[in-house]
């Protein structure tokens, strides 16, 4: 990088780097940096007086029991929405690859649900999926579900799962699809010489050197169900019932609403940010094995 | 490959129109509601084919406002959404563009440190700091206002990231040529960077308008007047799980209206689409 | 039109590393200069350095009379031909070549007549309307050659123009270069790594290596007499042949000759030097060998001779011969077989001595 850097201006560079220095020093240092703060502090009840407290209100946090259901949550909703809209975009990508008529015209449907806002694709299921007049909560009524996600936390959740599958098939699709396009045409071919039928092929080549796509993948859908599916979880649960689809991060948005207890909140999101440096440092670790491959 | 084999193609075709009815399925029936009356749909026995009050939704959600649930039109949150999602577009992409430029193209004291600040804003999505960043949006009073709908969304180290890709692998003769012709720092850039950065740009401004249009959580919180309202967030506000006086008629022409932009930026311009989203992520 | 000259120019990164230790040399007025070394020996770094790419830091660099050292590369009046021609991919042909004139504030009409004379001279004028894309690696190379034409300027730089061409192409530019250059009269300095371009292009030659001059001179003489064993190995091919003179064959038929001095360590004979005759050489010097490959190239064949006494090795430098081996250049296709022992004379005024460690030439 160094012998690109090849103009010499004085003000000029610092002008060009400015406005997004001063957004990112504004609206992400500013605000991180007094969540932080705020993390070590207890607030009395009328806002009056301040007090440095340590780590009290992460202790208090991890004595919980909604903090560990909201982890438990959020770990079996990235679980469930990882495994089933990776496994269809997999499957999905692979067919069309396979060289067929009407791929474009598949494709164009396929990435629809990337287009689609979270809450609105929300609001798409709900209408599906509302006890009594719902197409889908009908027909599982009639054949002796007792659907109803307002009161049955696991119908809840199989409700915000299926939104969020939706949402994402689109972008595993398309990125599983440019993996596998990736993949040379000859290193197939020369595994069909060597008597490889396509099954075998399949799970022995082109999954193998898929692998980066799909841990990328993951790690990307991790990262969507941790903060992208509020909307969806908002308009279709309000994180209920009794916090059966209460996320980590949606704990935050509603403890924070709320605002009685400013350390807690804060120190929430002082764990979340922990949370995505982990993740942003392991899709890294991806790049630089991609580099490598 | 030369693949002997009697259904060989039937099964692909299977599956991906197994896909596609279930990525359009939700979109169709969406769209299927927003045409018939109310009480047919409350009473679960709404068809599968169009009705005949589509006009009289439409007229109602867009222009209107329906007089129970919404108390705005929709076509005003429309226009929010549209600018809202077109200024943080440009915007991210204009501020983006010049710092990645300075970064590659200059040397300056501080240039790594200045790289390295807007490459962490990386790890701090506005989920995290939402409260905080609302705070002192509020103290900047642009609360209700589409600045504030705006600022805190535009900058983005994905995008400065992807045109810092994108410009070291424009050839540096290229530069040393413009040199020689006698074009300074600025014209280079306009005369030869921008054209170039065409395509990378309007692959970005097709992300960035979806990210935008889509936004959620920070319109949700910082709008309280409704003229100021997105359509996105406009949408919970006229469905009520617990209330069966919902007017399904209209979430789901409000539904539709909300999914048409985005949907018929990424299907006409797929290309582009596409090419954005692979290399932003990369 | 304007002269060229450097005094003692040196580059130095901020790393220690030296780039280039010193060179002093001139460019008259309408020369053609070429700079020739192998990959890293520095002649890239200087004309970038003439070009104003590259700061320097010891040192005087005079265009036309003037120290330019610190002007912009804009305001020093040279145009630059790159090795990747470094089109504009986004303009046609006709504003590439017009750009520069343009950000001089030169007027439309005067633009537009330079650009078709130059798009007359180098048969561009079907294209002017395309982009760099849809022309063949050929017809960018003639459009970087326009944008440097066009803005009549008082130095070519040209920096490897030719070699991402194929073979053909590549001489028939040489050629197109050369006579364009003649026409022009125009100060021009060329890099290449190709001592054959080298030797047809330049009215002076500069033989670099490791940051420094090893010789300047007109391409003859530096084939004639060449200055260190270093430009005796780059300039000409296959290279020339260096045999140490402390071997016994050769110092033997060397007793007679009374003029070498001790300090000579090295004698060199050209390939093409040799001829294959049982016959005396009076002052000369023969050389049994056991021809080991034979390479036919039609007008003329090489010979690849061990000689003996003496056990094959490595060479030294890229470029050298493997100590021990021989090359032989006859005209024709008539040669000896492989495994057949031959007798290889060459003339006294042909051989080359130089001092044990190759610095330095002592004439005979």
């Amino acid at each position: 990088m160094e012998n690109r850097a090849i103009f010499s201006g004085k003000l000029l560079p610092y002008l060009l780097i400015l406005p997004q220095l001063a957004i990112s020093l504004i609206f992400f240092y500013w605000p991180a940096l007094q969540a932080l703060q705020q993390s070590f502090l207890v607030q009395d009840a009328f806002g009056l007086s301040t007090e440095f407290v340590w780590f009290e209100n992460y202790v208090n946090l991890l004595q919980t029991r909604e903090y560990y259901q909201a982890i438990g949550v959020t770990f079996v909703f990235s679980a469930l929405v990882a495994v089933f809209s990776l496994t269809l975009g997999l499957l999905l990508a692979v067919m069309a690859n396979r060289n067929i008529r009407g791929v474009q015209i598949y494709r164009t449907f396929l990435i629809v649900p990337y287009a689609v806002a979270p809450a609105v694709a929300s609001v798409l299921f709900i209408f599906m999926f509302q006890p009594g007049l719902g197409m889908i909560a009908r027909a599982l009524q009639r054949s002796g579900v007792d659907w109803n996600p307002v009161l049955n936390g696991t119908h809840a959740m199989i409700l915000v799962v299926i939104v969020a599958v939706w949402n994402q098939i689109s972008y595993n699709f398309l990125f599983f699809l440019a993996g596998l396009q990736a993949i040379p045409k000859s290193v197939i071919e020369a595994a069909a010489i060597d008597g490889a039928k396509p099954m075998r092929r399949f799970w022995t080549i082109v999954f193998p050197l898929l692998s980066p796509t799909s841990f990328f993948l993951i790690i990307v859908n991790i990262t969507y169900v941790f903060f992208n599916t509020l909307g969806i979880i908002d308009t279709a649960t309000g994180g209920g019932p009794n916090g059966a689809t209460q996320t980590l991060v949606y704990k935050v948005f509603q403890d924070g609403k709320v605002g009685t207890d400013l350390g807690g909140s804060a120190a929430q999101s002082v764990i979340l940010m922990v949370i995505v440096v982990a993740l942003t440092a392991f899709q890294f670790r991806y790049v630089e094995k991609k580099v490598h491959y | 490959m030369v693949e002997h084999r009697r259904f060989g193609n039937l099964l692909p075709h299977l599956v991906l129109l197994a896909g596609v009815a279930i990525v359009a399925f939700p979109v169709y029936l969406a769209i299927i509601a927003s045409t018939h009356d109310n009480t047919v749909i409350a009473n679960g026995q709404m068809p599968l084919y169009p009705g005949t009050h589509a006009i009289e939704t439409y007229w109602n959600t867009i222009v209107s406002g329906t007089g129970r649930t919404t108390r705005a039109p929709v076509g005003g949150m429309m226009l929010n959404s549209l600018i809202m999602a077109l200024g943080i577009a440009a915007g991210k992409i204009a501020i983006s563009i010049i710092s990645a430029y300075a970064i590659v193209f200059f040397s300056f004291p501080f240039r790594m440190t200045a790289f390295w600040t807007i490459f962490i804003t990386l790890m701090l999505p506005v989920e995290v700091r939402i409260f905080p960043t609302y705070k002192i949006t509020s103290d900047l009073s642009m609360l209700d206002s589409y600045s504030g709908l705006i600022l805190p969304l535009i900058a983005s180290a994905t995008a400065t990231l992807l045109f810092r890709q994108f410009f070291m692998t424009v050839p540096k003769e290229l530069v040393e040529a413009s040199k020689i012709d006698g074009a300074g720092p600025i014209r280079f850039f306009w005369d030869t960077l921008l054209p170039l950065s065409v395509t990378n740009i309007a692959a970005l401004f097709v992300i960035l308008f979806i990210y935008g249009w889509n936004q959620y959580l920070w319109p949700l919180l910082i709008t309280t007047r409704d003229d100021m309202q997105t359509i996105v967030i406009g949408i919970k506000k006229i469905i009520d799980v617990h209330d069966a006086l919902t007017e399904w008629q209209v979430a789901m022409a409000t539904a539709v209206l909300a999914m048409l932009p985005p949907v018929a930026v990424v299907v006409l311009m797929q290309r582009l689409f596409v090419k954005g989203l692979i290399e932003t992520e990369k | 039109m304007a002269s060229v000259t450097l005094r003692d120019v040196s580059k130095t990164y901020p790393g220690g590393f030296e780039a280039i230790k010193g060179i002093s040399l001139e460019v008259g007025d309408g020369q053609f200069c070429v700079l020739v070394g192998p990959s890293g020996c520095g002649k890239s770094t200087l004309l970038r350095m003439v070009a104003g790419l590259e700061t320097i830091t010891g040192g005087d660099i005079d265009i036309g009379g003037r120290i330019v050292n610190q002007i912009e590369p804009a305001e020093r009046d040279i145009a630059m031909v790159f090795q990747n021609y470094a089109l504009y991919p986004h303009m046609s042909v006709y504003n590439n070549m017009a750009y520069g004139l343009r950000n001089r504030g030169m007027g439309e009409p005067e633009i537009d007549t330079r650009v078709q004379e130059a798009a007359r001279i180098l048969e561009l004028g079907a294209m002017l309307e395309r982009k760099p894309g849809q022309l063949s690696g050929g017809q960018r190379q003639r459009v970087a050659m326009g944008r440097a034409i066009v803005r009549q300027p008082k130095v070519f730089l040209f920096d490897e123009p030719l070699s991402n061409l194929d073979a053909k192409l590549r001489i028939a530019m040489r050629v197109e270069i050369r006579k364009l250059q003649r026409r022009l009269k125009t100060t021009s300095i060329y890099v290449t790594h190709d001592q054959l371009e080298a030797m047809t292009l330049g009215d002076i030659l500069v033989v670099m290596n490791g940051g420094r001059v090893e010789q300047i001179g007109n391409p003859l003489e530096i084939y004639q007499k060449p200055a260190t064993t270093f430009v005796a190995s780059f300039i000409g091919a296959p290279p020339m042949n260096l045999l140490p003179l402390r071997s016994d064959e050769i110092k033997s038929q060397f007793a007679g000759v009374s003029r070498v001095t001790g300090d000579a360590g090295l004698l060199g004979i050209r390939p093409e030097d040799f001829v294959i005759s049982s016959d005396g050489v009076a002052g000369g010097i023969a050389l049994g060998l056991t021809v080991e490959a034979i390479e036919r190239v039609g007008a003329e064949t090489f010979i690849y001779g061990s000689r003996q006494h003496e056990g094959q090795g490595i060479a030294a430098n890229p470029g050298e011969l493997p100590p021990g081996e021989v090359i032989v250049r006859i005209p024709g296709a008539i040669a000896p077989a492989i495994g057949e022992r031959i007798r290889a004379i060459a003339p006294r005024e042909k051989l080359h001595l130089f001092s044990a460690d190759g610095r330095k030439r002592i004439d005979l």
